[in-house]
């Protein structure tokens, strides 16, 4: 099976290189024939890397240890469903699998996007084949999966156990489909370039996809929190670790770009701003990749580092000069068809909204590289953290968040006094009352204040639009209200959709706002004794160590510690914290032991119980305990934002449908209506 | 005024306040990054340095130094690069990658006392090799 995954390889190899070739030489322009054969080798190249993706499924569920990658992450005792996603859970395999998704989607753009958008699709071809060229060319010249050793050892070294987890199946998988279908708007952008159509055709031709790689990109980030909350164990869900940010940054700047092709869309400006974001949202995700592989900054989370990381350098070098250079020289053609006609209009709200997302994106990305920096400049390393990132970004976003509630409040072009205080009263309304109401239950914490406050504003501004939607179809349609808003938002999916993703947001930064009253105390228990603390929702926690208890699973050995835990002086139950050594099929110990967290979540804080290790052998248990306030939010908050996500991006309805279009005729008049009496 | 020009205004506002922000968070937040021989120069050219800069270390902990007192959540330890050798001494639960196998690779955060000992305020842990450290049962 190596064989033929590697003979794939190769065959993917040469076709992605025709692909490139054929399509940047412009040849086809005159030759229909060459054009379908670009089209067609992007098929092949992703029927290539299918049949090397099921050889090496084949070698991991063979247990076929001869092979380097699967003895490297596999082991007789892994659950069936861990050898599975043992694909991606190395280096090698995680290449093969950018790769072999990259194809599907350059495929399924291919077969998608409308015969409108022709003359593009080979330039599309020759930026993804390009792409899925360099991928292929690691795996063949640095990184093989199907590398065989020169022996077969009896059994894997088995899967690191913080990878043996639920979040852990689901969220690299989404992380790098977000990661890697930013490539498309990308290949997009590019062909655009190179055509010289500069028009908005092809930011049409991307809508979808740009939404698809951000919703992935939004769950893939909240997956990764909520692995990073249940299984490294220190009790926080975000801790600007550089791995974390290299995720963060594309997010960034690709919301930026969500909301300022609205803006090119409507009025025809910041054409080269987009170019330059969807260019700079592509250089990121491969930027992000290269910080996580090749170790130039330390990360706690430890992946695999090698030379590898430097092709990415390398690729991501020359993917800059390339792209910024072919974007210097059609700078003319880029002219702004309007300008701005108002500091008050929905348009300069967005530009501010833009600057703020790139200014975040830039301070993250200069804490993330400050350690380099500063050692090439200074000759010391100097190294920024969590405090850096708070203080910069925190108030940042909270303007962000204050925007948010702002934007859809003002008309495009020029807003009229008339028009703000007629949108404004209500959602500044609730800002207010909600400021009041937290001054007087007595919470000091200024940031704190600030995001709920903030959040009051936004929901008012959200709420106030679903409203006065509703109530325009009731009074056009004579619908209920149940159908009006199931009419509203389906008629309507990307303006109520962008509300609903912004409800999500709104609820992050409450959830965020939650984790300053964190409560933290560690103790050293013998059985029976037992500690207190006292929640910032004003219950007291009472827990008492059981015992420990020790035993041997499938595939590891288990001391597990037990807390009786009582709540207001009521017995709560029992919570058990693990600590895991897992071992192979010779009961031989693998990667060092790890700690599973006891949670115990509900609407307002989370229990949070980590044992810390047994004192000498005895039963008398090391525990960390914390009440985190107001993280299930934030699991709910994803759901909201995802949920939102695919409301906007739903097939059909689209901006030409017309039954949209009456209904924002019959929503405007209304509001004109209004805005007379 | 045009409505370009005030937002040019808007726009500079923001990049100067990033700009400050980020400037003002290094200055206030950064640590130094040392290795114990960059250290050991440091704090001999100036005394007061260690005790009034706080700075990260990252170096290996050597094996067999590491004493646990779990009663009082205390953890002693050396890290050394192979030049200089400090002593480390913490209070609070280490990760789990903290072993007492021979490679692991630490980041101690913390103040250099008058006595020589480095007194953390948090320790990192890094497993150097994930596959070879595999102790035989």
């Amino acid at each position: 099976m190596t064989l033929l995954g590697q003979f794939a390889l190769w065959a993917a190899f040469l076709l992605g290189l025709w692909c490139v070739t054929i399509a940047f030489s412009g040849r086809w322009r005159r030759r229909p024939e060459l054009s379908q054969s670009v089209i067609r080798s992007v098929y092949a190249v992703c029927g290539c890397l299918l049949v090397a993706s099921v050889a090496l499924w084949k070698g991991l569920i063979s247990h076929d240890f001869n092979i380097e990658y699967v003895a490297a992450y596999t082991s007789r005792n892994l659950p069936s469903y861990y050898i599975f996603t043992a694909f991606w859970a190395g280096q090698k395999g995680s290449l093969l699998f950018w790769a072999v998704v990259l194809s599907i989607f350059a495929a399924a753009a291919q077969l998608l996007t409308s015969r409108r958008y022709a003359y593009l699709m080979p330039y599309v071809a020759g930026v993804t084949s390009a792409v899925v060229v360099f991928f292929v060319g690691v795996m063949l010249f640095a990184a093989d999966p199907f590398e065989r050793l020169g022996f077969t050892p009896e059994d894997g070294r088995g899967l690191n156990p913080q990878l043996q987890n639920v979040g852990m199946v689901i969220h690299p998988p989404m992380l790098y489909l977000g990661y890697i279908s930013i490539t498309i708007p990308f290949a997009f952008a590019v062909a655009a370039l190179l055509s010289r159509r500069l028009d908005t055709g092809w930011i049409h031709a991307i809508r979808k996809w740009t939404l698809v790689s951000w919703l992935f990109l939004s769950i893939g980030i909240t997956l990764g929190m909520w692995w990073a909350y249940v299984e490294l164990g220190w009790g926080g869900y975000w801790a600007w670790d550089p791995v974390e940010n290299a995720s963060f940054l594309p997010w960034l700047t690709m919301t930026a770009f969500l909301h300022s092709v609205m803006i090119q869309e409507k009025r025809g400006m910041l054409k080269r701003w987009n170019l330059g974001l969807i260019i700079g949202t592509f250089l990121l995700s491969i930027f992000g990749t290269f910080i996580t592989r090749s170790g130039v900054i330390a990360s706690v989370h430890s992946f695999t580092q090698s030379n590898v990381g430097y092709f990415f350098l390398a690729f991501l070098v020359v993917g800059a000069i390339l792209s910024f250079t072919l974007l210097y020289t059609r700078w003319s053609l880029l002219e702004a068809e309007v300008q701005l006609e108002s500091m008050v209009s929905r348009e300069a709200a967005f530009l501010f909204n833009n600057l703020l997302f790139v200014g975040i994106a830039f301070s993250v990305l200069w804490g993330t590289l400050f350690p380099i920096l500063s050692e090439l400049v200074k000759g010391t390393k100097i190294t920024v953290g969590p405090p850096f990132f708070n203080r910069v970004n925190v108030p940042l976003g909270l303007l962000l968040l204050a925007l948010t509630g702002v934007g859809p409040l003002i008309a495009w072009r020029k807003a009229s006094t008339a028009n703000l205080k007629r949108q404004f009263i209500v959602p500044a309304a609730s800002g207010v009352l909600t400021l009041v109401a937290l001054l007087a239950l007595g919470i000091r914490d200024l940031y704190a204040i600030m995001a709920l406050a903030l959040a009051g504003f936004v929901a008012g501004t959200i709420m106030q639009e679903f409203y006065r939607g509703v109530r325009a179809r009731r009074r056009m349609h004579g619908e209920s209200t149940p159908v009006a808003l199931v009419h509203l938002i389906g008629r309507n999916r990307r303006r109520y959709g962008g509300y609903i993703v912004h409800a999500g947001i709104l609820i992050y930064f409450v959830a965020f706002a939650g984790m300053a009253f964190k409560r933290e105390r560690e103790a050293t228990l013998k059985p029976g004794q037992s500690v207190e603390l006292s929640s910032p929702f004003g219950h007291t926690y009472r827990f008492t160590h059981v015992g420990i208890s020790q035993y041997e699973a499938l595939n590891r050995i288990v001391s597990a510690a037990t807390v009786e835990v009582a709540k207001n002086g009521r017995r709560a139950g029992l919570m058990s914290s693990e600590k895991r050594q897992h071992v192979d099929s010779f009961k031989r110990p693998t990667f060092e032991p790890s700690t599973e967290v006891a949670i115990r979540s509900n609407l307002q804080e989370d229990v949070y119980i980590v044992f810390a290790g047994a004192v000498n052998g005895t039963e008398e248990a090391v525990y960390r305990f914390n009440v985190n306030p107001l993280v299930w939010w934030v699991w709910f908050g994803g759901l909201v934002l995802a949920l939102g996500g695919l409301i906007t991006m739903w097939p059909g309805g689209g901006p030409l449908a017309v039954s949209t279009r009456r209904v924002q005729a019959g929503y405007e008049a209304a509001l004109v209506g209004a805005a007379k009496e | 005024m045009k409505a370009g020009h005030k937002f040019l205004l808007g726009a500079a506002v923001i990049v100067g306040s990033v700009g400050f922000l980020i400037a003002e968070g290094v200055k206030e937040t950064g640590v130094y990054f040392l290795t114990p021989a960059e250290l050991s120069a440091k704090s001999s050219a100036d005394p007061t340095f260690a005790e009034n800069v706080g700075f990260k270390v990252g170096a290996k902990v050597v094996p067999g130094s590491v004493r646990r007192d779990p009663n009082a959540r205390t953890i002693d330890f050396q890290v050394s690069d192979g030049i200089k050798t400090y002593p480390v001494t913490y209070h609070g639960l280490v990760p789990d990658t903290f072993t007492d196998a021979n490679d692991i690779e630490v980041v101690v955060e913390g103040r250099l006392g008058r006595d020589g000992i480095i007194r953390a305020t948090d320790v990192l842990a890094k497993c150097g090799s994930r596959y070879e450290a595999v102790p035989k049962a």
